[in-house]
């Protein structure tokens, strides 16, 4: 009895779970498929007429970590990464605590700041690349009363980079701060009562309770935020479409730029792609098992 | 009364830290009520002193149509996700059924892969099926940023849902899909109201998909509209500016309205899996 009604309930189950199955099939298995399988393609825009993209193994991969733009655009990811996130969380991380007194109008201010985040991209990265002109830019000129000469920040390949990080930036700390203000708010109060009798300073409070309560919380902001971050493309492709000479190209939009720029090469773009999913899958799974971890602790 | 000096104090810093993160909102604002001559001018137009409307025209005549796909793109994308994930965010929740944890990996596995990625392989497909340059196809990629998103948040929510009461629905002769329809759905219409929410943001500021399937010609959405703005008349930042602050519209109403959703979202899609 209990098993055929087991039975039956699995049944249930799994027709509910139907849609989603064929869904995940169709909407993922396949597009992600169909790029790894031209990663080991001739693809080009022929391809697309003719139907004929013959296989050549490695020689997509072989030839985007040859090419002399490989390692730059590995740099650049890196760096754009890194960057990104050593500021988002330390300025995420001082907002937090400074939301976690109420005051008046804290709730309001709190959720103003969620705007920048929830945006288009197409809107923040125009109005950045508009600040950032170089003649009729608001950067430079605020830049230009500290007496610093103006900078063609999204058009000099010296700067391009720091422009796109900066924008990065400002788009990630209302993420970063509701999660970190989330964790603070989970930190026992008597904690810091029982520590301030003891004498201790707000500095001793901070690094020696906030800090290591806050370690799960952490680990999910950068993990979560290293994959997002490598995700990045909008952003970039907006406010510089990678260059100027392609001193701001990232993994995602030189896996762009081959696929769709001029030369329509799909198995290259492909490839530079995949490489690109290995790095995010790697941290990704890192973040699924501090998550496993923790649950069962 | 030092208390209270203290909380004033914060309040002030406050308002400070926020006009500083919110500033580029403000020139956005800025610069789309300055007329056009006044914007190459140094220093920049810091108040918009003679205010013109004259860039709203211009986005609003040239716009419109491509607003109006974006409308129906986050809504078609809003549908299909709640479509697909609540019912599945129920079994997963509720069922138990066997396998069910792989199904919940997959899901968050989803979320990381790189959009790049995903449009190169709709791309592809799309390319041999017929579907670039469609309303359809872009929904349908569309709504890959919300569904795995929307089951997780669904889910996280649902299993808070008392047992006892569709253990009472079976009892009285409910069939599971009678008990999903008047409990459960009614029940989470918090977490169905967020994930709304989410899916409606992400279709309609989606530029990847948009830039990737639809930029040969058809109906394209407003990110593209602004997109081709800025790589043609790259002097119009008025109009362009106009139309960014008209496609802040849709965020800025929800977060004025739904606040307590959204930060719910954000929580709920981080933290919990």
């Amino acid at each position: 009895m209990s098993s055929t009604q087991s039975r039956r309930t699995q049944w249930t189950a799994w027709g509910f779970l139907t849609p989603v199955v064929v869904y995940l099939l169709l909407f993922y298995a396949y597009p992600i498929g169909r790029n790894l399988v031209m990663g080991f393609q001739n693809y080009t825009a022929r391809s697309f007429v003719t139907g004929e993209a013959p296989y050549i193994g490695l020689d997509n991969y072989r030839a985007v970590t040859s090419s002399p733009l490989f390692w730059p655009t590995v740099r650049h990811t890196v760096i754009f990464v890194v960057v990104s996130l050593a500021f988002q969380f330390t300025i995420g991380l001082g907002l937090a605590q400074f939301f976690t007194r109420h005051f008046r109008l804290s709730a309001l201010l709190r959720s103003l700041f969620l705007l920048p985040w929830l945006l288009p991209l197409i809107v923040s990265a125009s109005t950045w690349r508009w600040m950032f002109d170089k003649d009729s830019g608001i950067v430079n000129y605020a830049l230009s009363l500290a007496g610093i000469p103006a900078e063609g920040w999204t058009v000099d390949p010296h700067l391009s980079l720091i422009a796109v990080i900066v924008v990065n930036i400002w788009i990630g700390v209302p993420f970063n701060m509701v999660v970190l203000y989330g964790g603070l708010q989970s930190i026992p109060e008597s904690l810091y009562e029982a520590a301030a009798l003891d004498g201790a300073g707000p500095w001793k409070m901070f690094t020696r309770i906030t800090l290591p309560l806050l370690k799960p919380v952490t680990a999910v902001v950068l993990l979560l935020g290293l994959v997002y971050t490598l995700k990045v493309f909008d952003i970039i492709w907006i406010t510089t479409q990678g260059g100027p000479a392609n001193s701001s190209q990232t993994l995602a939009t030189w896996s762009y730029q081959l696929s769709f720029g001029p030369r329509l090469q799909f198995g290259l773009g492909a490839a530079a792609g995949n490489i690109l999913i290995v790095v995010a899958l790697i941290f990704g799974l890192i973040y699924i098992r501090s998550q496993r971890n923790q649950e069962q602790l | 009364m030092n208390r209270a000096w203290a909380s004033w104090l914060r309040t002030i810093i406050g308002v400070i830290l926020c006009g500083i993160m919110l500033f580029p909102l403000y020139w956005m604002v800025n610069v789309s009520l300055t007329p056009r001559d006044d914007l190459q001018k140094t220093p920049p137009t810091l108040f918009p002193t003679s205010i013109t409307f004259e860039g709203y025209r211009r986005a609003i005549s040239d716009q419109l149509p491509f607003l109006g796909t974006s409308l129906i793109i986050a809504f078609g994308t809003v549908i299909l996700t709640i479509a697909i994930a609540a019912p599945a965010a129920y079994a997963l929740a509720k069922l138990n059924p066997r396998g069910g944890s792989v199904i919940t990996f997959v899901l968050l596995v989803a979320q990381m892969i790189p959009g790049i990625i995903m449009a190169t392989g709709f791309y592809a497909i799309y390319a041999d099926l017929g579907l670039l340059n469609t309303l359809p196809g872009l929904i349908l990629a569309d709504s890959t940023l919300a569904v795995p998103f929307g089951i997780l948040v669904m889910r996280a929510f649902m299993i808070g849902i008392p047992d006892e009461l569709l253990q009472a629905a079976k009892v009285d002769g409910a069939s599971s899909v009678r008990t999903f329809v008047s409990i459960v759905l009614p029940l989470s219409r918090n977490a169905v109201v967020t994930v709304s929410l989410f899916a409606f943001l992400f279709a309609w500021s989606d530029f990847l998909f948009a830039v990737i399937l639809t930029s040969s010609g058809g109906p394209q959405p407003f990110t593209l509209g602004i997109y081709q703005y800025i790589s043609n008349y790259s002097k119009d930042w008025n109009a362009i500016m106009a139309t960014a602050v008209i496609a802040s519209l849709p965020a800025t109403v929800l977060i004025t309205l739904a606040q307590r959703y959204i930060s719910a979202g954000i929580t709920a899609g981080a933290v919990k899996d």
